[in-house]
């Protein structure tokens, strides 16, 4: 019989029932994957700016503590350590919070990382409003766009904790410039060990043909939620879009082509993110009606991660209305 | 009671800073996050600011000659928040609302949201710089207030701290006092294994600054060292405050691991019952202050 979850994604068998999947931040998948991919690649070193246990890269250090490096407080120190780390053939994974790592650092990483293109995998947890109660300061919105405008830079965004831990295995096989998004709250773990996962390759995770949904990070498993309470009425197809650079733009296309509008959901501003890269592929190539769930130009403020995913409507809720409002404007 | 400022007496001065750790105490535990590690340890020196030392007017949060107070390690917003609102700029049932949604007691302070916040703060390392733009404005008008900038010794390890440390020393800052919450951890540790930062004094005095160094919970120290400061000429002056990180409550004092986690109810109520008991020793003049 034919089901519109994409067999092949091989998702958890309780996908569908939130309740029984285990709930993780992704921090806590690359912590664990790191710790992996660093018993395979004898090269690889870790570095944090004062937030081991906060980035999870603590268990990297237990584990390899003559590959570990403590910079302290020191954001463009980090990065720049990191990248001569790289110069002298490590792999560096250099971790801190969003706001900080890439937020302040970013000039650094431009030039040090990117246009000198050294393998140094940034990574920031503690993005998006989820971070609520410490409040706007730390509430990193922008990384994406701050990342994937530099070029030589891949920018990945896991659905859940099992992709964070794959998508650092895949860092670590491969290493080029990248910027890992990770955050803190915990969401439900539906990908399992046999989901697929490749740098630059998107995933069609429920299939459909009325509207595409195109998220990214924890946000993904809402959209499939939301395409399980429209079955019947809407035949919602969802795509995790983990990489937004380099840009899967055959797998986005084959979509938009069958369905002909787009619904983007991101825990990040929509100008710069995945909203804002989407929009830019299909305004070249396949323009189609589009609605944006993120954040619209806004600073975060202090809350639970729950208040504030309502306040600035990024729930499931919110995704249903847009649907409609992009059905409503297809032609 | 509403205080009149400023305050001479010590054991006014000591009372109030007990009353405002128990607030900040009971304003982290209903918030269920936040930094009661930095925020106790810096109480005596806020309540000696803000009652005793600042020239400034609650009712008057935006009166052009008040002196600046620039809170770089924000996260220790707490004791700002509880001594802001016995000082009159806020409630003490608003700063229950710390962290909570709708709040102006943000998790870190927004500028925007109080009158009386000069800066919003959180991310570490760029307080001190902003500092030393609002002393050399108030240099440009021939302003008579003074600059203070809270800093910690965490945030030392930013390069942008050091930026303006070299600053204020080559433009001769003598209107920018800075106090160093000398407290000896931050998050992954004890600041020195960290990341060393000694010897603090030889340091700035190699970039200009005139220091000198204080127990942080000796009024006397730190009130006669707030007076010099403010007088030294030509040269940008830092307090070295040796606090007790937690002070006042036994199991945070000089653990790390309370840098910035909420005590639960029944650690909170251990806590009140101890700064309580410190209270009756202030009163009945067996506690050093
Ligand atoms: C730029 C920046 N990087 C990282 C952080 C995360 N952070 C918050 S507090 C802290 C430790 C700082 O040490 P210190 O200020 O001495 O802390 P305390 O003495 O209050 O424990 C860190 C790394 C931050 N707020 N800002
Ligand atoms: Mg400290």
């Amino acid at each position: 019989m034919y089901m519109p979850i994409n067999p092949l994604v091989k998702l958890s068998k309780h996908w569908n029932t939130p309740d029984a999947l285990e709930k993780l931040g992704t921090r806590d998948g690359f912590g664990k994957g790191l710790v992996e991919a660093a018993k395979k690649h004898a090269d690889i070193v870790g570095l944090t700016a004062d937030l081991g246990e906060s980035t999870r890269m603590h268990l990297f250090a237990e584990a390899f503590p003559n590959r570990f490096i403590q910079v302290g407080v020191a954001e463009q120190n980090l990065v720049t350590v990191a990248s001569g780390l790289a110069a002298g053939g490590k792999i560096p994974f250099a971790s801190g919070f969003g706001a900080f790592t890439p937020g302040r650092n970013w000039e650094q990483i431009r030039t040090t990382i990117c246009y000198n293109n050294q393998p140094v995998q940034v990574v920031g947890t503690h993005t998006g409003i989820t971070v609520g109660e410490d409040g706007a300061t730390h509430q990193v919105l922008e990384d994406i766009g701050l990342m994937r405008m530099l070029p030589n830079m891949r920018v990945i965004v896991p659905a859940d904790a099992e992709q964070a831990r794959k998508a650092t295995l895949a860092m670590a096989k491969n290493p080029k410039p990248t910027y890992l998004r990770l955050g803190r709250e915990k969401f439900p773990t539906f990908t399992t060990k046999s989901t697929p996962f490749e740098i630059g390759k998107a995933d069609v995770y429920y299939r459909g043909s009325d509207v595409t949904i195109i998220a990214a990070g924890p946000q993904v498993y809402d959209a499939l939620m939301v395409a399980v309470a429209l079955k019947g009425t809407v035949a919602v197809e969802v795509i995790n879009m983990h990489t937004i650079k380099p840009f899967d733009l055959e797998t986005v296309l084959k979509s938009v082509k069958k369905t002909g509008a787009v619904v983007t959901v991101e825990d990040h501003q929509i100008a710069g993110g995945l909203g804002g890269a989407v929009a830019e592929q299909l305004a070249l190539h396949l323009p189609a009606p589009m609605e944006f769930i993120g954040v619209h130009d806004a600073f975060g403020e202090s809350g639970t991660a729950k208040e504030l995913l309502e306040h600035f409507h990024i729930t499931q809720k919110d995704i249903i209305k847009a649907i409609h409002c992009v059905l409503a404007r297809k032609k | 009671m509403k205080p009149t400022f400023p305050i001479e007496d010590t054991k006014d001065l000591a009372l109030m800073a007990n009353t405002i750790r128990q607030d900040l105490l009971k304003a982290i535990h209903a918030a269920g996050s936040g930094h009661p590690g930095g925020s106790l340890g810096m109480a005596d020196i806020f309540t000696i600011l803000y009652f005793h030392a600042l020239q400034h007017d609650p009712k008057k949060p935006l009166w052009t000659k008040r002196d600046r107070l620039v809170l770089s390690n924000g996260h220790i917003c707490p004791v700002l928040y509880a001594t802001m609102a016995h000082a009159g700029y806020l409630s003490i049932d608003e700063v229950m609302t710390l962290r909570k949604m709708g709040s102006r007691v943000q998790g870190h302070p927004h500028r925007e949201e109080i009158a009386g916040l000069e800066t919003s703060s959180g991310p570490l390392g760029s307080g001190l710089s902003q500092a030393a733009g609002m002393a050399i404005a108030a240099k440009m008008d021939d302003a008579g207030h003074t600059v203070f900038a809270l800093t910690s010794d965490g945030e030392h390890q930013e390069g942008n701290t050091w930026e303006g440390v070299m600053l204020a020393g080559k433009y001769q800052l003598d209107n920018l006092v800075q106090i160093m919450d000398r407290n000896y951890i931050q998050i992954d540790g004890n600041t020195e294994d960290v990341m060393p930062l000694d010897p603090v004094r030889e340091k700035y005095e190699a970039f200009g600054w005139w220091v000198t160094e204080v127990d942080a919970h000796n009024y006397k120290q730190v009130m006669n060292a707030i007076d010099q400061a403010k007088n030294v000429k030509h040269k940008p002056a830092l307090i070295v405050a040796y606090t007790v990180p937690g002070k006042g409550v036994s199991y945070m004092e000089d653990q790390y691991g309370w840098h910035g986690k909420a005590p639960s109810d029944a650690e909170l109520e251990q806590a009140l019952a101890e700064l309580q008991d410190i209270r009756a020793q202030i009163e009945s003049g067996t506690y050093e202050y």
